[in-house]
């Protein structure tokens, strides 16, 4: 019997009309079709979503943790790039 | 009973995914992937979904007090209806998904059938029912392609489990007194007319898949009149232990 793992896959949810999809988490499956019909039993099976996106793991690049330091460290003191210094009119629920 | 007939009827379509349920669920935790795995035990779950609007029916037609319980775990072995391919044992991997498409190419056409039943019962289990057996199918056929047309192991395995279940096919197709009764009244599904286009279906699928359809004429029978194979057995007694051992337990 063949001991080769199946590629893995990142699975992408909507669980509402309206809504973005999320990432729900990954499986592993030998093609995007399987992938899809995974993800419905493994992620979906409780009424979780409407839509899925399957993405094969090795598609995505990641930020390396190393260059946290760089990446986002110099956002953190920096508040005046948040607009929290106008007075919001009360109709304005989310901003 | 009065409606005998209807009783018997219902019995015998939802004893089929009673059994395959069963059989189905016995891969929890034992699927040969974690994928797979959470696949087959999902079919369990939504088999034992529509048993359980079958037996409430049935429960309702005996008009004795009898529960859905009752009626999945009380009955002895030969009270069972089920055909006998859905007890046929989980041998591999290959005679899970053999056992799970030649059925749900059957069951699908079968409940197309039944929603256009005159007793309005069962036509909306049968309407409710449908999209969840239009996807077992398309699990079950996609995992025989994969298979078929997969590795020669695996083509071989997929073509012996689908060697070792043919016999049991034709019995799908026959008709029981309950049947030709029910058939009679407009309520059952006359399925003799169902497997010309069952066979042609399953043929394409398994050319399709670089499997030869087997091409033996010797079949089994006896399933629907409850002489089953020495299989069904052993699965009672694990789907009957904890009321039999415990009677009238409830959690």
């Amino acid at each position: 019997m063949s001991t080769k793992n199946w590629p893995l896959w990142e699975i992408f949810v909507r669980s509402k009309n309206g809504l973005e999809h999320r990432h729900f988490g990954s499986l592993h499956a030998a093609d995007a079709e399987m992938a899809l019909e995974n993800a419905r039993d493994v992620y979906t099976r409780r009424n979780e979503g409407v839509s899925i996106w399957v993405v094969e793991s090795k598609h995505i690049t990641a930020s390396n943790p190393e260059n946290n330091g760089e990446l986002f460290e110099p956002a953190q003191d920096k508040v005046y790039r948040h607009p929290t210094f106008y007075d919001l009119p009360d109709e304005v629920k989310h901003m | 009973m009065k409606n005998e007939n209807l009783y018997n009827y219902i019995l015998g379509i939802a004893d089929n995914s009673l059994i395959l349920g069963q059989r189905m669920g016995e891969l929890c935790g034992h699927g040969p992937s974690l994928e797979t795995d959470i696949a087959c035990t999902n079919i369990s779950l939504d088999l034992f979904g529509q048993v359980r609007s079958y037996f409430q029916y049935a429960g309702k037609i005996a008009g004795d007090g009898r529960t859905e319980d009752d009626i999945a775990m009380l009955r002895k072995e030969r009270e069972y209806k089920n055909v006998l391919l859905v007890e046929q044992p989980n041998t591999n991997f290959a005679y899970t998904i053999g056992r799970q498409f030649l059925f749900d190419v059957y069951h699908l056409a079968f409940l197309a059938e039944l929603q256009k039943s005159s007793d309005l019962t069962l036509s909306a289990i049968a309407n409710k029912c449908i999209k969840e057996v239009s996807y077992h199918e398309r699990f079950s056929s996609d995992w025989v392609k994969r298979l078929g047309d997969g590795t020669e192991e695996s083509n071989q395995k997929m073509q012996d489990a689908i060697n070792d279940l043919w016999t049991y096919t034709d019995e799908l197709f026959h008709l029981t007194e309950a049947d030709k009764a029910t058939v009679a009244e407009g309520i059952g599904v006359d399925v003799t007319k169902l497997k010309d286009n069952y066979y042609k279906s399953v043929s394409n699928l398994l050319t399709e898949a670089r499997l030869q359809t087997p091409e033996s004429k010797w079949f089994q029978k006896g399933g629907k009149q409850g002489v089953h194979t020495e299989h069904l057995g052993y699965l009672l007694s694990d789907l009957q232990y904890m009321q039999r051992t415990y009677p009238n337990m409830e959690w």
